[in-house]
């Protein structure tokens, strides 16, 4: 007696066997088109672009005419941004997260806490813009100045960097910490000198991530009210200036064709930035990150 | 009293005496925990503060517009010189075009890389391509901007030749490209956490891969996608660049996405690129705009963690 028909079950699996052939096929080409879209983009930008990245496209300031404008303002406006963000986000981030992580007990304000920092990390960036112009531009009188986009950067990436310290904080094991106490140490020698001597790897690596964000951001800026041509560098931290982002918006909003290409180098300079600052992070997760 | 050992040091009964009896540390480790929850409420002052801000200067942009005007009003000419209009509705319309657009993209794409990542690739092929698609999400949004404006509008209107230079289609697309990895990546991990006995149940039943994976997988990390999918688009609505660039600046009440628009965000960013002076209606315009963005987001964010939450499937 023959209970299974050979042939129909392999007439039946063929047809099946095919269609997952052609929607494997399909989902690649669905993840293709991701990876083909990014070289594309890189390569328009790049061939743009590179024609005027020139010594001198580094030492002009902002200028009307395509040939003589420069990325020198903003290049080293993106670098003081950068001096006010780095050290306020990380103490702010880090701080929160040791809290989080070694004090916090479990209650209300503390859940509170928690879910508040999720919440933050959906705000988009233009409402953070609109909070530091009331809060920093105005109500404390700090104009559009370096300080005032610093703060309101570091309060726009600060969930990240938040995340990023409670996860390295939380990989060090709990073994090492008892055996801290074991020798006497109280918890804040604990948390200084064995927790986050161990957790600084990955709290670099995610607060360098988190500031290669902040140096791209635009719209925050720009609600601030930065301003984009300036022919001058700042001086201290309550000085104008303009960002790097700022400079490629003004530049690619130009009717001129030119300007798009002076925006395109304006970009791969903006990208030569973040890639350097991710390489850091990459080098520093290699090279000291423990694993227990 | 314990002796001091032959080499002359301290015992270590004495050192932690000595460290015991120290005033300093005592005082370090009680005001130490203190000092971190005033840092850890700066992130919740900063809730407070967008808040606060927001409704205060909305409640001022109420006494000049009418509420009832500015929520179901479908003309916005804030710069007009005799007749200022502000209905918000076509802005939020103009918002809408761009999302729906940027989910016809993201969604597809999206959820069928996330299947081939975790369903078909191989680890070696996964190890490539989430890198890159890691690199595609940390693309600042002002090189997408510059993007869609220089080479997916001008691509387009070879297909399209009624196209404007501004429209929605082109930033709608890009939004899509821009969230796509995020659609991705938090699909893929929704769906590498449904266990792997699962799956070699469906297969030893005679399955093929892609009936495990449409008819096993996906259901059992559904509640996962959709909020990432919800997130997702939460973030194509608070997106100003692209729209900023590629989007134009002429409010709308239509939907047609060949034309120029405008969004919130991208409203918010003409006012504050513009000379509007402080304590114009124009100025406080873009708070009650930026309040309304804000409810949306919070909103979408709000619903992805309660699907994530509620429909989650526990094994």
């Amino acid at each position: 007696m023959k209970y299974i028909d050979h042939n129909s079950v392999v007439k039946r699996m063929n047809s099946r066997l095919i269609v997952n052939r052609i929607l494997k096929t399909l989902f690649f080409l669905a993840t293709l088109f991701a990876l083909l879209t990014i070289a594309v983009l890189f390569y328009r930008i790049i061939t743009q672009g590179v024609g005027y990245l020139t010594p001198e496209f580094f030492q002009n300031f902002g200028s009307r005419f395509p040939a003589k404008a420069g990325v020198k303002a903003a290049l080293v406006g993106s670098i003081w941004l950068m001096c006010v963000v780095a050290p306020v986000s990380l103490i702010l981030g880090v701080g929160t997260a040791i809290y989080l992580e070694e004090y916090a007990k479990k209650n209300k304000l503390n859940d509170f806490i928690r879910m508040n920092i999720s919440n933050l990390s959906g705000v988009p960036s233009v409402v953070f813009g609109l909070l530091g112009l009331t809060i920093f531009v105005r109500a404390l009188s700090l104009g559009n100045s370096i300080l005032a986009a610093g703060f309101t950067m570091s309060l726009l990436i600060l969930p990240v960097i938040i995340v990023a310290a409670q996860e390295a904080i939380r990989a060090v094991p709990k073994e090492v910490r008892e055996a801290s106490y074991g020798m006497g140490a109280t918890k804040w020698q604990t948390i200084t000198k064995v927790v986050l001597p161990s957790a600084i790897p990955g709290i670099l690596t995610g607060a360098i991530l988190a500031l290669s964000r902040a140096i791209g951001e635009t719209a925050p800026l720009i609600v601030i009210g930065v301003p984009v041509i300036i022919q001058f560098l700042p001086e201290n931290l309550l000085s104008q200036f303009t960002a790097l982002p700022m400079q490629i918006y003004d530049w690619a909003k130009r009717p001129q064709l030119e300007f798009q290409n002076v925006a395109a180098a304006g970009i791969l300079v903006l990208m030569m930035f973040l890639i350097i600052m991710n390489s850091i992070a990459v080098f520093i997760r290699n090279k000291f990150q423990k694993r227990y | 009293m314990a002796q001091k050992d032959v080499t002359g040091q301290p015992s270590v009964q004495e050192l932690i005496a000595k460290s015991n009896s120290k005033k300093q540390k005592k005082v370090i480790e009680k005001l130490i925990p203190f000092i971190l929850l005033l840092i850890a409420s700066v992130s919740v002052l900063t809730t407070i503060g967008i808040v606060f801000t927001l409704i205060v200067e909305t409640v001022i942009f109420f006494t000049k517009v009418p509420v009832l005007e500015f929520l179901f009003g479908t003309e916005w000419f804030p710069f007009a010189n005799t007749e200022q209009q502000f209905g918000i509705l076509p802005l939020v319309v103009g918002t809408l075009k761009v999302t729906v657009i940027a989910a016809i993209v993201a969604v597809p794409f999206g959820i069928a890389s996330a299947i081939f990542l975790s369903e078909y690739a191989s680890e070696n092929l996964r190890r490539v391509i989430k890198p890159i698609l890691e690199v595609l999400a940390g693309i600042p949004t002002i090189v997408y901007g510059f993007f869609a404006l220089t080479f997916v509008t001008p691509l387009l209107q070879q297909f399209i030749p009624d196209l404007k230079i501004f429209n929605a289609l082109s930033p709608g697309i890009v939004v899509g490209i821009m969230i796509l990895p995020m659609i991705a990546s938090l699909s893929e991990d929704a769906m590498t956490s449904v266990p792997n006995s699962i799956r070699e149940g469906a297969l030893a039943m005679g399955s093929t891969k892609l009936e495990v994976a449409l008819k096993v997988v996906l259901p059992a990390a559904l509640s996962g996608i959709v909020a990432s999918v919800v997130l997702a688009l939460s973030r194509a609505i608070g997106e100003t660049m692209i729209v900023s660039l590629a989007g134009g600046s002429t409010p709308k009440f239509d939907w047609d996405v060949t034309d120029s628009i405008q969004t919130m965000t991208a409203y918010i960013v003409q006012v504050s690129s513009g000379d509007a002076g402080y304590g114009t209606t124009i100025y406080y315009s873009i708070y009650s705009v930026g309040f309304t963005l804000f409810l949306f987001t919070l909103l979408m964010n709000y619903l992805a963690h309660v699907i994530s939450k509620k429909y989650r499937e526990e094994y």
